[in-house]
């Protein structure tokens, strides 16, 4: 395993925020149309972490038009320019699939410290 | 016999390389090499023209005395795995020299690389041949048998060759076409494009196209 572990530590990206299920982050997507590159957010609570170097991914879920939308992106991914921390969530598991269930009201998640 | 060189190599395992656009790719880490020229055979001597390389070093107190003696002339010790790879011009290597992956892949190529694949045991038609079997419920007696396996009177035998359950696994399987992604000469490495047969720490063989 030597060999792999190696090869994915200088391939990993340490500019990663610590994030985990419940927070709210932005994602900057890199999106290339024809030769012209720009950048769409992407702002949603995390609502699945998956674990792995090269194969971590992170799944991001947000409300658009009243639909949900979940995007699933790899953390290692270039196309993924940047991820920011919007806010730290309050929540007790670590898989939010009921929020796929919920919505409006019941569908916000307490920040971190407020009671 | 197709005359091709080659190497041989372990199996390390997987993991995922993302391109500059963003594309992930599933690639497989091969540790291959150095294989030392142990024999060169000729058409005059041995009636084929072929190198025999060894791949693997294996300590002296674990060599029999024949292995030793066989090693002897490339003065690189002895060997785990042996193979031969027929060749047109055998006389291009020495006996000694040490083949690595450098000296015969580029990023880019496309080789075939062969291995043992994983054992499987005793398994029935659906998994070692991909029959459908027959519908689980509504009164259905018929599930996961493989059902008639002939005509009756004539030819009142089995053909050979028919389908049915058995060992599967563990014969050598080519995969062909695979394209190499990286090199990494320093450590021997080499990281092929997709999965190869085998289980991690498996012998391959990997050839030339």
């Amino acid at each position: 395993m030597n060999i792999i572990e190696q090869m994915e530590q200088e391939n990993m990206r340490h500019d990663m925020p610590d994030f985990r299920p419940g927070d709210t982050v932005k994602v900057h997507i890199r999106i290339i149309e024809g030769n012209k590159e720009r950048t769409q957010l992407f702002q949603g609570v995390v609502i699945r972490r998956r674990k792995g170097v090269m194969g971590a991914s992170v799944t991001v879920r947000k409300i658009s038009h009243g639909i949900g939308v979940e995007k699933t992106f790899p953390l290692c991914s270039p196309r993924v320019d940047k991820i920011e921390l919007v806010s730290e969530g309050r929540v007790r598991r670590s898989r939010l699939y009921y929020l796929r269930n919920l919505r409006g009201k019941a569908a916000r998640i307490r920040e971190k410290g407020i009671n | 016999m197709p005359k091709k060189l080659g190497l041989l190599g372990k199996k390390i395992g997987m993991t995922r390389i993302y391109s500059e656009d963003g594309t992930a790719v599933a690639v497989t880490v091969i540790e291959t090499g150095p294989c030392v020229v142990l024999q060169k055979k000729s058409v005059a001597k041995e009636g084929y023209d072929a190198i025999q390389v060894g791949f693997g070093a294996k300590r002296e107190s674990r060599l029999n005395k024949p292995d030793a003696g066989h090693a002897k002339a490339s003065g690189k010790g002895g060997f785990y795995h042996i193979k031969e790879f027929r060749i047109a011009d055998p006389s291009q290597f020495e006996v000694g020299q040490a083949i690595l992956v450098s000296d015969l892949f580029k990023v880019g190529d496309i080789i075939d690389v062969s291995g043992a694949v994983k054992g499987r045991g005793f398994q029935g038609v659906i998994r070692r041949h991909g029959f459908k079997g027959g519908p689980s419920g509504h009164g259905s007696m018929f599930h996961r048998a493989p059902g008639s396996i002939g005509c009756s009177a004539w030819p009142s035998r089995v053909i050979k060759g028919k389908k049915m359950p058995g060992h599967m696994g563990t014969n050598m399987v080519t995969k062909k076409s695979v394209t190499i992604m990286d090199i990494r000469p320093e450590q021997n490495v080499l990281v092929v494009k997709g999965g190869v047969p085998g289980a991690k720490q498996g012998l391959l063989h990997i050839y030339t196209k």
